[in-house]
């Protein structure tokens, strides 16, 4: 067999192939020759032909049959022979393949060997693939070698055991009298990775960590070293004298300082003076006054020293580099919370760099902006970030939108600028805000009572120029509903009124229903909005047309509300005004984020109007029903959990909000959801309450009264009866008094229960509790229970006393078994 | 003694030359993948890499690493590192191997890195072990190299 082609020619050969394939055949060709060859056991080829596979495995062709050539190789005699087959061991073998063990007994006579090349290889391939079996068996040889004088050998030695202790953790001990006097070395290089050792020991064990404490003096004195000494030509970079090894240095004195005073004390010094004498006009002293800067982070450093730090990274931000400014950004991140102070001076430059052109580096500072902003510095920061949101990628877009929004509500200004603020992002980046921002905005608007005509008047400009972005126009719709009538009476005081008639409010929401932009949500919020307005515009007729052509609009929902409308204003015109009532004023339950809106009209005087109207109607009661829930029933008692349709205001939201730990099956449920679900018809009992029948059902008194709540002198006795119809419904009587001398006035008495269970809860006798037990306020709750569960309530009381007002909740878990049983 | 068991958390995981068209001409690797999985991360680094340009950083987030890397000419030169880790000194570590590189084979192409592929290890492993940097001395490794040619 001629000899094998030499590995030069192969590669030259390989790079003349014009296309794939060509090359495919090639490697197939040399492989099959290689593969012979190999079988022919021929000592003088072998180093050669492995080097060839070497090469086609990096090529990406599989390379697997020469393994055990490669174990040959190391086992050979001559220097080339070895250190092909350890580089071929390196890449072609890894230690999952059983093959890697026959390595063992070659690796250990070689690091043994009389030559210290020899000696290195071994080292260098025990270091980088070494298994734990392997490490195990070897790890003395590698100490012994951690101790010889040969510096060449301690470097390679010193990794090694690094990763010996990564693989087999245990055997960290073994290395400990070795490392006694590493630090002592003049050597550079076996200084450097003497440190990396010490570094991998203290980071695994904190017994280690402090075990090598005491080193703390030691290391500060070679780094001051390293700084003070002049010119080394060997290490020098750039005129910085062994930078990696300060680097590693600082490193190690993180580890060592961090949450250790003593230690922490014993480098203030020198970290200052690194931090004030290094070079800083190339990367290489600002690759040490950043590893310093995180160091001093860590630690427990001085403020002084803190400042300092962060004054470097301010410096940072102002470099030309992108990579410094970059690496700035990622690190005051970090320290913004606990350095607010010192971050915000560099807030300009922080600001600036929102322009900058690198994603990560905006995107950085971006982040970085929103968390600097406070009530002192908001309407500066907030231009430079909507100018951002303006011109930023759609990745960004939306997470800058919720931030400007949760940065408007802690910190706005005056009313006006929040509207204006929230005005500018939903018609700069309307289509990318969250689905959650619609209900809070509407929640906003609401709650800023003197702004709502200019805010009308905003809003109804907004949606002439553009009508394609959703939330702007969800937003509008609804405020235009609400506040339609201040728009065309021209009542705007912030600025310019508009002239604007009834018609074209009209046919602007029109449009939106007929438009193709708008999303089924979106039209059902303009039905609504028109519908709305009919009690507050007086072309009545119009309205009417338009509500009857949607009756049978194919969208279902559309459909059921065009209804549902036509009802009210065919058989129920009498109760449209009340229903199409302005919303009150709703409170928030928590102060950022998406929450759960709470209407508090149950605090009001209790339901007057329509609870009068629901005995008288019989039949259509259920459709009554449907409608009150549709149009969030303004004066109607907070009581049941249906789920709500697009409406952002829920009459149930009181009780989710006490439901907060009862409910069974986890959290509450969130009130507005955006798509819009049909409204679930009410349960059968609810038309017992509203029909001819006595509420006070006298039979069946077996249960015992209870009391449920005691406290303050007010007294609350449930007394328990059965209705008849439905056995799983409970009629519970609760009866208030006073012991105390005053009279608790403005009485309000609020209940919630679990999910499985249904409540309702009828109007109240008064809401005056007279003194000393002088009377007493009854009501009736029905709770259906229909699983038969363990009735709980929580209940929620507020009433005024002597003046002030009071307020208490409390659990009630001592019903008697009876009474759901 | 107590020991807490970290999962290997060397600093670099694998150190990357990749041309533009994506031909590897060295891959390091210091942590245990299969060979379907190296390929795969090869791929993923030359599409990440190559479509940065001067504008960007040198620094990009990769899975739950990140890649520090430099071009030179027509080659990538990418190191994979905890995320942890100082990118500034491993770019400073990057020019400190491309600067060997250019001593050892005088005024380095791709070629050189080609035709003498198992120098180029060679080389890589006189300044990293174990997924560390371990000798930062041109001049030693120089040194060295050369002893190591002479035993040939």
């Amino acid at each position: 067999m001629p000899a094998p082609i030499r590995l030069r020619e192969l590669i030259r050969t390989i790079r003349t192939a014009r296309t794939q394939a060509e090359e495919r055949e090639m490697i197939q060709k040399e492989c099959a020759a290689i593969r012979s060859s190999f079988r022919e056991e021929d000592n003088t080829y072998r180093c050669r032909n492995v080097a060839k596979l070497l090469y086609m495995h990096m090529l990406g062709y599989p390379a697997h049959f020469g393994q055990l050539e490669c174990l040959k190789l190391i086992a050979s005699q001559k220097f080339t022979d070895k250190r092909i087959g350890y580089l071929g061991a390196m890449l072609l073998l890894d230690e999952r393949q059983d093959v890697h063990l026959l390595m063992t007994n070659c690796i250990k006579n070689d690091l043994n060997h009389s030559t210290q090349y020899v000696q290195g290889l071994a080292l260098c391939t025990l270091g980088c693939m070494g298994s734990s079996e392997m490490c195990r068996d070897l790890a003395g040889e590698v100490e012994k070698l951690l101790k010889t004088s040969n510096s060449y050998l301690r470097k390679k030695a010193a990794l090694c055991a690094v990763h010996v202790i990564r693989k087999v953790p245990e055997l960290m001990e073994m290395f400990l009298p070795a490392t006694k006097n590493l630090l002592s070395e003049k050597n550079h290089g076996v200084l450097h990775t003497s440190v990396v050792l010490l570094t991998e020991m203290c980071e695994r064990s904190p017994d280690m960590l402090l075990h090598f404490r005491k080193l703390v003096p030691q290391l500060v004195r070679i780094l001051k070293n390293l700084i003070m000494s002049g010119y080394s030509p060997e290490h020098d970079v750039s005129g910085i004298s062994d930078p990696f090894l300060q680097v590693r240095i600082l490193r190690l004195l993180r580890i060592l300082g961090r949450s250790d005073d003593d230690s922490s004390e014993a480098m203030n010094d020198i970290l200052a003076q690194v931090a004030t004498n290094t070079e800083t006009s190339k990367n290489v002293g600002n690759a040490i006054l950043y590893e310093t800067v995180l160091t001093i982070m860590d630690i427990k450093s001085e403020s002084g020293l803190r400042v300092l730090a962060i004054n470097i990274l301010g410096r940072f931000l102002l470099n030309n580099d992108k990579n410094i400014r970059y690496v700035a950004l990622t690190s005051l991140l970090k320290t913004v919370q606990t350095d607010h102070n010192a971050v915000q001076r560099h807030r300009s430059t922080i600001v600036d760099c929102l322009k900058d052109l690198d994603v990560s580096i905006k995107r950085r500072a971006m982040e970085l902006s929103f968390a600097l902003v406070n009530g002192n510095n908001i309407r500066g920061m907030m231009k430079e970030l909507l100018y951002f949101l303006d011109s930023c990628d759609p990745e960004f877009k939306a997470d800058c939108a919720s931030g400007v929004f949760l940065a408007a509500e802690k910190y706005a200004p005056s009313k006006r600028w929040h509207i204006d603020t929230i005005m500018r992002v939903l018609t700069t980046a309307g289509s990318y805000v969250r689905d959650d921002s619609v209900p809070n905005l509407i929640q906003l608007i609401t709650n800023s009572v003197e702004m709502h005509a200019y805010t009308v008047q905003r809003l109804y400009k907004a949606l002439l120029d553009d009508i394609s972005q959703q939330p702007l126009v969800q937003v509008s719709s609804w405020c235009i509903g609400e506040y339609g009538d201040l728009l065309v009476s021209g009542q705007c005081e912030e600025e310019e009124p508009i002239q604007v008639t009834e018609d074209e409010v009209l046919d602007v929401l029109e449009g939106l229903l007929v438009s193709n932009l708008s999303t089924p949500v979106t039209r059902g919020y303009s039905l609504t909005a028109i519908m709305k307005l009919s009690t507050r515009f007086s072309s009545v007729n119009r309205i009417k047309k338009v509500v009857s052509i949607y009756g049978s609009s194919i969208d279902v929902e559309l459909q059921q509300r065009a209804v549902e409308y036509n009802a009210l204003f065919k058989k129920y015109d009498h109760m449209r005004p009340a229903l199409l009532e302005r919303m009150p004023i709703m409170e928030k339950t928590a102060s950022n984020g998406p929450t759960e809106i709470m209407q508090t009209n149950g605090e009001t005087e209790p339901s007057v109007p329509d609870t009068k109207h629901l005995p008288l109607v019989t039949q259509p009661a259920n459709q009554a029903n449907d409608l009150l829930d549709l149009l969030g029933g303004n004066d109607v008692m907070p009581v049941i959990q249906t789920t709500l349709p697009t409406k952002p205001a829920s009459a149930g939201g009181e009780l989710l909000d006490l439901l907060g730990d009862l409910s069974l099956t986890g959290g509450p449920t969130v009130v507005p959801a955006p798509a819009p679900s049909v409204p679930v018809s009410q349960p059968p009992f609810l038309l017992d309450g509203l029909s001819s029948q006595p509420l006070f059902n006298d039979t069946s008194a077996a249960i015992p009264p209870m009391t449920a709540y005691s406290k303050n002198g007010l007294k609350i006795e449930f007394t328990f009866e059965r209705a008849n119809p439905n056995p799983n419904i409970a009629v519970i009587t609760i009866h208030a008094t006073n012991t105390t001398e005053a009279d608790m006035t403005e009485f309000v008495f609020q209940a919630a229960v679990p999910k499985t269970f249904q409540l309702q809860l009828l109007s109240p006798s008064s809401n005056i509790v007279p003194a000393l037990n002088q009377g007493s306020v009854t009501q009736v709750i029905r709770v259906l229970n229909p699983q038969k569960q363990q009735l709980r309530m929580r209940v929620k009381l507020t009433y005024t006393h002597k003046g002030s007002p009071v307020q208490d909740l409390a659990e009630v878990n001592n019903f008697p078994p009876q009474s759901w049983q | 003694m107590h020991i807490r068991l970290h999962t290997l958390n060397q600093s670099i995981r694998f150190i990357l030359i990749q041309n533009r068209a994506g031909k590897t001409r060295l891959a390091k690797w210091y942590m245990q993948f299969d060979d379907d999985e190296k390929q795969k991360l090869i791929e993923e680094v030359h599409a990440v890499v190559t479509v940065r340009d001067a504008k960007h950083t040198n620094f990009v987030e990769f899975r739950n690493f990140k890649i520090i890397y430099r071009r030179y000419a027509g080659l990538y030169f990418c190191i994979c590192v905890d995320v942890t880790d100082n990118n500034l000194a491993y770019l400073e570590g990057i020019h400190n191997f491309v600067e060997v590189l250019n001593e050892y084979f005088h005024n380095v192409c791709e070629l050189d890195l080609v035709f003498n592929f198992y120098k180029v290890y060679t080389v890589v492993d006189e300044m990293f072990l174990a997924g560390e940097i371990r000798e930062t001395s041109q001049t030693k490794v120089l040194k060295q190299l050369l002893m190591l040619q002479s035993l040939e």
